[in-house]
């Protein structure tokens, strides 16, 4: 067998879920297991306790009122596959395309990636460029957490070791906004090198009225870019707010690894940060030729 | 559980993967264990209808659910479902490894999905990793078994 052995939890409600993390040292929690079960296979994770949510009731819903909410252990397929995501959230599904495969986006789930949170993950990526907030659940009482104070570091989120994701909540864009995600893996389901998101509200006059830009896998969590959303707001949507989106994205902070280089990495962003902004354009209705 | 509509009992530590339990408890050894870390695709298998990888899911996860495997796929004669006598004919495999996962991944896209095109089978099959083939005949298996599946149920109607 090769994970390590463990004292196996299958609680059926919430309250037992969050009351077994709380009562255990060593504990994890035990969502789609796409990430975990791989670590638990190599010995990399060797919990004591696993926890697993998959018989929890009530953690998996897709809601699409006035705030999107979603079950933190909704399948991946299931949002996938969702007409009214989308139609609400279209650019949720074009970035989980890239998320695995068939058969781990069967299993894995929205919660358990945006918890892994790997750099260049896009479910929090996606997450971070909503502004999304998460709600966790602990004995202590339940706490909600903006996107941007969850991803605090490399693979570190800011929950407590006692605490559950229960659910993720964010507001929609306005109806015909334009959207776009791009990402370069070497595979196609492979962890990409780098990814890039955009959100773009129109006003009648044809001038950004809001815009959200995402990059991930520049450095150990997604970032915003933040002082060029500011700036763009009332530019007109032409080839130059394109090419000015990816100048400030080819300029953040990015780290080396082994694989690739900070240069290779803001290259990139540039690159995907254009196309995203691209197809923005074109699903809002304006052309673009850069 | 219930593994190809037959219902087995056991009692297994919880670290056991829902593939060895297959192979090592229960002898169902046509599900194939590759990489053991949800990489390969090899040791797909059905769960409550849907394919997944059962190196990433413990067997005692499985409790009371409906598995099937490639064990379950041929008819109930022996002979060789739509399915498998399209990779025969169309040379669909080589050594044979990433095979059993191959199947029971289109399996379920075929249930769903009863006209894919060539692309489509494409993104479904790239979860499934094959050393030897090029994929192109798989493909070619996989749009064949879709006619096939068609002209049959035509013929049905």
């Amino acid at each position: 067998m090769k994970p390590g052995p463990f004292t196996y939890h299958d609680p059926t409600e919430l309250a037992d879920a969050v009351a077994l993390i709380g009562a255990h040292e060593n504990a994890r929690a035990l969502a789609g297991g796409q990430s975990l079960v791989p670590m638990m296979n190599f010995r990399y994770a060797m919990p004591d306790h696993l926890i697993d949510l998959n018989g929890v009731s009530g953690l998996s819903f897709i809601d699409c009122g006035e705030r999107i909410r979603l079950g933190a252990m909704t399948r991946q397929r299931d949002v996938e596959f969702s007409s009214d995501l989308q139609h609400a959230v279209p650019i949720l599904r074009e970035a989980l395309l890239n998320v695995g495969h068939r058969q781990t986006r069967n299993r894995g789930t929205i919660g358990g990636s945006i918890c892994n949170l790997d750099p260049s993950a896009e479910m929090p990526a996606i997450m971070l460029l909503h502004d999304a907030e998460l709600t966790a659940q602990s004995t202590r009482g339940v706490r909600k957490i903006p996107m941007n104070k969850f991803a605090l570091g490399f693979m570190t989120t800011s929950l407590e070791p006692d605490e559950l994701l229960t659910e993720i909540s964010f507001a929609r864009w306005g109806k015909g906004h334009g959207y776009g995600f791009h990402e370069y893996a070497r595979r196609h389901g492979d962890f990409a090198i780098c990814s890039a998101g955009v959100l773009i509200e129109a006003d009648s006059r044809g001038e950004v009225a809001r815009i959200a830009i995402v990059v991930g896998g520049l450095g150990a969590t997604p970032v915003r870019l933040s002082a060029f959303e500011a700036a763009a707001k009332g530019h007109r949507l032409a080839d130059e707010l394109i090419a000015e989106a990816a100048a400030a994205a080819s300029r953040m902070d990015a780290l080396s690894d082994a694989h690739f280089s900070a240069d290779y990495r803001r290259h990139l962003a540039g690159v995907l940060t254009r196309r995203a902004m691209k197809s923005a354009f074109e699903r809002i209705g304006v052309a673009a030729y850069v | 559980m219930s593994v190809n509509g037959r219902t087995y009992e056991r009692d297994v530590e919880p670290r056991m993967l829902l593939v060895d339990f297959l192979r090592q408890d229960l002898d169902l050894t046509g599900t194939h264990a590759g990489c053991e870390h949800g990489v390969c695709g090899a040791c797909t298998v059905l769960v409550n209808g849907r394919s997944l990888r059962s190196c990433l899911m413990f067997a005692v996860q499985a409790n009371g659910a409906s598995v099937e495997t490639i064990e379950g796929l041929a008819n109930a004669d022996g002979s060789l479902s739509i399915l498998q006598e399209c990779f025969h004919d169309h040379h669909g495999l080589q050594c044979g490894f990433c095979t059993p996962g191959m199947l029971m991944t289109l399996t379920e896209h075929l249930r769903e999905n009863a006209t894919p095109d060539e692309q489509e089978l494409r993104v479904v099959l790239t979860g499934n990793l094959c050393r030897c083939t090029g994929y192109q005949a798989i493909v070619e298996a996989g749009l064949d078994a879709a006619r096939r599946m068609r002209a049959k149920k035509e013929a049905a109607e």
